[in-house]
């Protein structure tokens, strides 16, 4: 049955090219097995139709990203520092995955507690891109886009605070999408940056984007930050909307300089097969999105450095043994955290500390306000709004590992959702010169997963109708 | 010394931290119970566990809501949680959430009386009052080697009031504190016990000679009696004329006040201080209060402690010294109304209560009678059917049984011998055999009535009426003559 067959296609996957790739930190692939077999049971007694009604997620391998806690795994954020961590509870959006039929694979690796594009700064080693291995999948969500690319899992759940979902689906070819802030609880994720933090999907399809979305939204009683009464939609409906009527506005400064001739050229084709299919393009005009990584940055890590603040060898995580108290706390945090994380705490600190609060935090998040008041100008002129998801494709493995200025540039396009907490989503649009692929973000306004949705499907049926 | 000490005023401003009356921590289900083992009320959240996200308890919101209205302090429409940031063992997330730059309430004002001089007012004003969570407990071992850490006070709900520097004396300071304790107890926000920890006071003090600028402050931190208040105000304010006194300067620091020694030791100074890194707590939203919610809160407010001592002086005719230790504390003084209520006479279930009630009933324990029990017995008291000697060991044993007083009398043949011959019977009995004693009443020996009283009493049992008797007695006497 077509269960048994996906799944071990997956595995074969797996077999062939986890030892190179390195998608997983921790894998539990007999666990998995044995469930999959359960539901093959199911599905030879009940049928198709039925089977699918109680799991709507039936067969549906995943892969989870290890900075979401499930019970009784391990959930590492690929630190040394909570190598040996086990959480005693599951992430909401986890356990509705699960409930409704997923298939557990495993955690995949990611950057070092989500501090990274290129999951690099993983403690346990990098992950390469399926496409080509001397090259980077992305980050921080690395792991989880490329076991999709890869073929290990059908879908994969990461997190996205300045485009972790997004970026590596754009470097791997494959669908990141990221709803609005609020829609998935936050419960058992394991905090980066807070207001920034968000679960998101990796997928081959949009469809499959769809389906988690579903199943993973709505109110949870143990996230305070949710919207109580999030609208939710029909997303089937959403998808054969098509792309007649839609009104798309492209940032002008999305397509100026910084961004690579490959991507541009790709994306341009990709607007002009979407104006052919009904959609209205034009470019616009959005003030402000080029301060959206210095804002990112000054907040983000502002709060990274207090919600790291707890991993210094008393409660949680590994220890440094020492007489003192504060010397302790030194040693643990010298030895288990690495080198991008050191940057952001300290950054962070620097930011809140002594009278920077005002010329720093406060600044930032006045022109946070003000970008969000640009966007729902935006949204009244346009249905979604369009650019490249990154400057360039994959780029090789160590070449801006060196240059944290250059990496933290590939937020560039991305960062403007999370500060305004918008739902987005990467799209493959074609490749470059290299054969690697190119991705095409979509934002839409809040709540308004079903337009995004739509567009991506739209977007997704023109590709395939060319191919 | 001297001079400076007539010529210098002590200025003093407080933060009083008390724990709020919730069943529920602040951000969690966790109970708030006092005295569990250690660690037994904990969980994920009031642990800091990664990935885990704090919830408002709404019951605290509207606690400090009636904070707010009982100290006349204006409520913000909007108000938001904060983030305190620092390191230490008992604070699992190495963060405190605290509130900032928006506190809940503000810009308050309690008029307060000092016990001396009754007639003497003054007034504090309330900077601010805002919601916070409390933090663990270490427990150090007695080598010194080691600590352990208990995290079941971890997110009990605080509330942190601040004053302007109003106060001059410690005799003001320790009137304030009585002040908002009846306040903040009677209106159900917190129990305010010193001793179990769950009123705590910093006291900010300076001295300047009136009429110049403010002088350097220093802040002791955690008092938790009245007596350490008024200790460390009077060392505080001695250490820092000396200071002065020398030709020195008071530097700006936190000191930590002995309550074994007298003396206070510099512990941190302004250069030193911490650097908390406040910024809005980013995993919980603005928190709104409306004006319905805050006229809900109002509605629902229990009398203050002034308002019930002036009903049972002015409706029960309770004496003012009754009302005033019947109200000591509000858990009393709810009893003794569900008794009154209950059908007992006001003036002596308040007496009874002060005298006998409290005699037995230890301090935050639940009372050991109910207050329905307590009216029916003082019934029978108030119609004459027991006398007070007997209604004292009926209460006595009901502390033990479970009985109603009512059938117990009955059932014991307890009631008061009302026979009017049984009566003068056995007072005339009485008199002829204690010929002794009639002799010395007659030789003027006013005392031998006592005695005939009790003997008669005796011969009753115990079921007579020691007035009644001793006008039978007086009657009977004076017949013999």
């Amino acid at each position: 049955m077509w269960i048994r067959d996906e799944f071990e296609k997956n595995c074969d996957c797996l077999n062939e090219r986890e030892s190179d790739l390195h998608c997983f930190l921790s894998m539990q692939t007999e666990k998995a097995r044995a469930r999959m077999l359960r539901q093959e049971e199911l599905l030879a007694q009940v049928g198709e139709a039925e089977a699918r009604r109680r799991f709507p997620l039936l067969g549906m391998t995943l892969g989870v990203k290890d900075n979401l806690c499930v019970e009784g795994f391990p959930a590492t954020c690929a630190s040394k520092m909570l190598e040996h961590y086990v959480p005693v509870y599951t992430a909401t959006a986890v356990d509705r995955a699960l409930a409704a039929g997923a298939i557990l694979m495993g955690k995949t690796n990611m950057d070092e507690f989500a501090m990274g594009s290129s999951t690099e700064t993983s403690c346990f080693g990098p992950t390469r891109n399926p496409w080509d291995r001397e090259r980077v999948p992305g980050g921080s969500s690395g792991g989880s886009a490329a076991a999709v690319a890869a073929g290990m899992a059908r879908a994969a759940l990461g997190t996205d605070s300045g485009g972790s979902v997004r970026q590596p689906a754009a470097l791997c070819g494959v669908v990141g999408m990221k709803p609005t802030y609020g829609k998935i609880s936050r419960c058992g994720l394991i905090a980066y940056a807070s207001s920034f933090d968000e679960i998101g999907t990796l997928t081959r399809n949009v469809e499959d984007a769809a389906r988690l979305l579903a199943v993973m939204e709505g109110y949870d009683g143990r996230d305070d930050s949710m919207c109580r009464e999030a609208p939710t939609s029909d997303y089937r409906s959403a998808l054969a909307g098509g792309a007649a009527g839609l009104r798309i506005g492209i940032p002008q400064g999305w397509l100026g300089e910084g961004l690579s001739e490959d991507v541009k050229r790709a994306l341009l084709a990709a607007v002009e097969r979407f104006r052919t299919a009904g959609a209205e393009i034009e470019t616009t005009e959005l003030p402000l999105t080029e301060y959206a990584v210095p804002v990112y940055h000054v907040l983000s890590f502002a709060e990274a450095g207090s919600n790291l603040g707890r991993y210094h060898g008393v409660l949680f995580g590994r220890r440094a043994e020492r007489e003192a108290l504060e010397e302790m706390y030194d040693a643990t945090r010298a030895r288990y955290l690495e080198t991008e994380v050191k940057r952001r705490i300290l950054l962070g600190t620097f930011v809140l500390a002594g009278g920077n609060y005002d010329v720093y935090y406060r600044q930032a998040e006045r022109v946070r306000q003000s970008l969000r008041r640009n966007f729902d100008r935006a949204f009244r002129r346009y249905d979604l709004l369009l650019g490249p998801t990154t400057a360039t494709t994959a780029w090789k493995l160590g070449e801006k590992l060196a240059d944290p200025m250059a990496m933290y540039l590939s937020d560039s396009y991305t960062a403007a959702a999370n500060l305004t907490g918008l739902p987005a989503v990467s799209v493959p649009c074609g490749s470059d010169s290299r054969g690697l692929p190119v991705g095409m973000q979509l934002i839409a306004p809040a709540y308004r997963e079903d337009m995004l949705l739509r567009a991506a499907a739209a977007w997704e049926r023109i590709r395939e109708n060319d191919a | 010394m001297t001079e400076l000490r007539e010529t210098y005023e002590t200025v003093i401003g407080l933060e009083v931290h008390a724990e709020l009356r919730t069943e529920t921590k602040i951000f969690c289900g966790c109970s708030t119970r006092f005295g569990a083992a250690p660690n037994t009320l904990c969980c994920p959240v009031c642990t800091g566990q990664p990935g885990s996200l704090p919830r408002l308890n709404r019951r605290v919101v509207e606690h400090a809501i009636a904070a707010g209205l009982v100290l006349d302090c204006r409520i913000r429409r909007e108000t938001r949680m904060d983030r305190k940031n620092y390191f230490y063992p008992d604070l699992p997330k190495s963060y405190q959430i605290s509130q900032l730059y928006a506190p809940i309430c503000y810009d308050g004002a309690v008029r307060v009386r000092t016990p001396q001089e009754a007639a003497e007012k003054f007034t504090v004003r309330i900077h601010e009052l805002h919601m916070e969570e409390d933090a663990g407990k270490l427990i150090h071992s007695e080598d010194g080697k080691h600590s352990l850490v208990d995290y079941n006070r971890c997110g009990v709900p605080l509330l942190e009031i601040v004053t302007e520097p109003d106060l001059r004396s410690a005799e003001q300071v320790v009137a304030f504190l009585k002040e908002l304790r009846d306040r903040l107890l009677y209106a159900g926000i917190s129990d305010c016990r010193m001793q179990e920890g769950s009123m705590r006071v910093d006291v900010n003090l300076s001295v300047h000679k009136p009429g110049t600028p403010l002088g350097t402050r220093t802040e002791m931190k955690n008092l938790s009696s009245f007596r350490s208040v008024r200790q460390a105000i009077a060392a505080e304010t001695k250490r820092q004329l000396a200071v002065l006194a020398a030709g020195g300067a008071v530097r700006q620091e936190t000191r930590r006040f002995d309550e074994a020694t007298g003396e206070s030791v510099g512990m941190r100074s302004k250069e030193n201080a911490e650097d908390y890194r406040y910024f809005p707590e980013p995993d919980l939203p603005l928190i709104r209060i409306s004006p319905e919610w805050i006229a809900q809160v109002k509605a629902s407010l229990p009398k203050s402690r002034r308002e019930r001592q002036a009903y049972y002086a002015s409706a029960w005719g309770l004496p003012a010294y009754d009302a005033e230790l019947l109200t000591e504390d509000a858990d009393v003084a709810d009893f003794f109304e569900r008794t009154a209520a209950a059908g007992a006479p006001p003036k002596e279930a308040g007496k009874f209560i002060l005298t006998e009630l409290l005699r037995v009933r230890k301090e935050g324990e639940p009372f050991p009678v109910t207050p329905e029990a307590l009216a029916e017995l003082l019934r029978l008291l108030a119609d004459g059917r027991i006398n007070r000697t007997t209604a004292k060991e009926i209460f006595t044993r009901m502390l033990s049984e479970p009985i109603a007083p009512a059938e117990y009398v009955k059932a014991q043949g307890l009631s008061l011998v009302s026979d009017e011959t049984a009566l003068r019977e056995t007072a005339e009995r009485i008199l002829r055999e204690n010929p002794e004693a009639v002799q010395d009443y007659r030789n003027g020996k006013q005392k031998a009535i006592g005695y005939l009283v009790g003997q008669t009493m005796k011969a009753l049992r115990g079921r007579g009426q020691a007035e009644r008797i001793r006008g039978l007695l007086e009657e009977a006497l004076g017949r013999l003559e």
